[in-house]
């Protein structure tokens, strides 16, 4: 199975990848050896035992490089293409890059470490504020049959500084895709960032991704990640709260119909004492879909004072959708707080009558209270555009008109 | 031909979860008038109260009810919301996502297609929302928040005065709006309720505690007891229930007023 991508690295590695610097083609042999090791995942592996990725294995996938589209560069920030900040910020690049989302971790992560090419890299200087919004928008082009892209993406937030990125996927709405894709994502001590990643591809579209993040002493990062596309979506989540007093928010909002089949392992490590994590997920499943969620929080011995807490809330529009939730908390110090509780059932029907009883008729309701779960959601977005965005497009599929969003 | 009645009940029997709640409710609210049902717990007063605005949970196995000329267990909640029936909920429920505002203009509109009347796009709303707030005495603090999520118990019942106060019902059934409010809180809605009556308005006012028809004072009172209606009188009625408690007016052999 593993033979065809293992084929796709030789002619990537022996053509057109020459021009990296040798620890960046060494960095691609260890990935290349450690997928050949261990190859797909299958479902008897505890942490895939939902979510059957055979499909992925079986398709000739053709490698393909991603279109990136960034907006204006706002002052205080760079943003760079991988190639460009490997020649400009190499030491920046090397310091990091590999060193969050580590190979032997996840099959995938190997596989787009082989691939290591492709990426754009965000970089904010220590103190620095940075006002505006900084959108990427990740890309497959059209006109490579199969296409197999392995977008990766840095982020690194120096002390004290501040900023926002919107990363966004998106494929052909029609073909047949994978998109394998990791961020990584640095906040040294103080720094805040405002992450929003929108996942939109087409309804043949294979979509895994690993988020690692990595976080020191009193820095903040609001995480948000939002999945309304692909046949299959694999996404991991890793959160390390690696400092003093580090702070965590955590969104997730799965809206699916038709097929798809959404999958979030997330996992929350509080390493070091006083820091706080709140998890919210909410995942709106109609037709045949399905969701499931993995959340796991892990508190190292030592990290007293921990608060962390985890909500997952699955609603299902249909007789035949299904959702599958499962919260495992590994605290091995004693004086902390853990909360985590999860739901998965259709609309409530209390709220449906009292909707109803103030005049409200029933296709109206449903629509509202399905539209709210999702806003619950989205009114965590604290970057103006991202959320007016999002909020259209799970109206539009949701089928609800004129939502006014609360007020910003 | 005209009902003398807005609301008229008549023998009105429901269970639920098969089990016999009201068992034999009569009752005639005329417009205008304020009807003030009280009664133990356990004595139907709430399902009376749910019954009448068509909670799905409850079923009713026989009598009628009429309201308006309609016949009312003919229609969905809805279409009873916008004929002008209004019930404040005893447990108001949260919402998520949705802010206030947006579900209250999405209720007026849905009243006003009703009604043949065009919708208010939200600033006309923001208006009619600020007209009414003022004539209530209320600001507008939550407003943009989501509905009942996370509010207090006094907050949530305001919220439910608000909209009857917005959605100018003919007919209002308070389902024990004053549990869990402590004497400001009871006095805050007691007043806006007064500041809503009015001679084309009637009001059936369910409540436990006699304390609350200190500050809405009834035209009549009727005691619920065991599923029926047990006797009948004006406002003075529950002083003396107050005075004498509820066994006093125990069912077996009273005459159904």
């Amino acid at each position: 199975m593993t033979a065809h991508f293992v084929g796709q690295y030789e002619a990537f590695a022996g053509n057109g990848a020459a021009g990296a610097p040798p620890w960046v083609r060494e960095l691609r042999a260890r990935g290349i050896a450690r997928f050949t090791e261990v190859g797909f995942p299958s479902t008897r592996s505890e942490q895939w035992r939902f979510t059957n990725v055979q499909p992925i294995a079986e398709i000739a996938f053709q490698r393909q490089m991603v279109r990136w589209e960034t907006g204006p560069t706002p002052t205080g920030a760079t943003v760079l293409p991988l190639s460009q900040a490997l020649q400009r910020q190499p030491d920046l690049v090397r310091a990091h890059i590999g060193r969050y989302a580590l190979l032997e971790e996840n099959p995938f992560t190997a596989l787009a470490t082989a691939f290591l090419a492709d990426g754009a890299v965000v970089h904010v200087r220590a103190g620095a504020v940075v006002e505006e919004p900084i959108h990427l928008t990740c890309r497959i082009p059209p006109g490579t049959a199969r296409p197999m892209a392995h977008p990766r993406l840095l982020i690194v937030v120096e002390r004290g500084a501040q900023v926002k990125v919107v990363e966004a996927y998106e494929a052909a709405p029609a073909g047949l895709s994978l998109t394998n894709a990791v961020t990584e994502v640095v906040l040294e001590d103080g720094a805040q960032l405002e992450l929003c990643r929108e996942q939109r591809e087409g309804e043949r579209s294979y979509h895994i991704a690993t988020t690692q993040s990595h976080q020191g002493r009193d820095s903040r990062l609001v995480f948000t990640t939002v999945a309304l596309g692909g046949a299959l979506v694999r996404h991991d989540i890793n959160a390390v709260l690696d400092g003093t007093g580090a702070y965590l928010i955590l969104n997730g909002l799965s809206v699916l119909r038709g097929h798809q089949h959404v999958d979030h392992h997330t996992t929350i490590v509080h390493a070091k004492p006083h820091g706080e994590s709140h998890e919210y997920f909410n995942g709106v499943f109609d037709g045949e879909s399905r969701g499931v969620f993995n959340g796991r929080i892990i508190v190292r011995p030592g990290a007293q004072r921990t608060d962390s807490k985890q909500t997952n809330n699955n609603l299902l529009l249909s007789d035949v959708a299904r959702a599958d939730s499962q919260p495992q908390l590994e605290i091995y110090a004693d004086d902390v707080k853990c909360t985590h509780g999860s739901t998965v059932g259709p609309l409530d029907e209390t709220a449906l009558f009292y909707l109803k009883s103030r005049g409200i008729g029933a296709m109206e309701a449903r629509g509202l209270l399905t539209y709210g779960f999702g806003a619950d959601i989205l009114d965590r977005v604290a970057i103006p555009g991202a959320r007016a965005r999002l909020d259209r497009q799970i109206r539009h599929r949701l089928g609800v008109p004129d939502v006014e969003t609360s007020a910003a | 031909m005209t009902d003398p009645f807005l609301l008229e009940i008549k023998d009105l029997h429901a269970t639920v979860e098969g089990k016999e709640i009201l068992r034999g409710v009569s009752l005639q609210v005329r417009t205008g008038e304020v009807h003030a049902v009280m009664g133990p717990n356990g004595s139907g007063k709430s399902t009376l109260a749910q019954v009448l605005a068509g909670h799905p949970a409850y079923k009713v196995t026989g009598g009628s009810v009429r309201y308006d000329g309609k016949d009312l267990l003919e229609l969905e909640p809805e279409a009873r919301a916008r004929e002008g029936m209004f019930l404040a909920f005893q447990y108001p429920v949260a919402i998520r996502g949705i802010t206030n505002s947006y579900f209250l203009r999405s209720a007026v509109n849905a009243i006003r297609k009703h009604k043949g009347e065009p919708e208010l796009d939200p600033l006309d709303f923001l208006q009619v929302l600020e007209d009414k707030l003022k004539a209530i005495g209320w600001d507008d603090s939550f407003m943009n928040r989501a509905v009942n999520e996370g509010f207090s118990g006094g907050e949530k019942k305001r919220n439910e005065i608000l909209q009857l106060a917005v959605l100018e019902p003919r007919l209002a059934i308070l389902d024990e709006t004053d549990s869990g409010l402590d004497i400001d809180a009871l006095k805050t809605v007691a007043q806006a309720v007064n500041m809503l009556r009015s001679p084309l308005r009637s009001f059936v006012v369910v409540t436990h505690y006699q304390r609350l028809l200190n500050y809405i004072v009834p035209d009549y009172v009727h005691v619920l007891a065991e599923g029926r209606i047990v006797k009948s009188g004006g406002k003075e009625l529950a002083l003396t229930l107050e005075e004498k408690g509820y066994d006093w007016v125990k069912p077996e052999g009273a005459a159904v007023s």
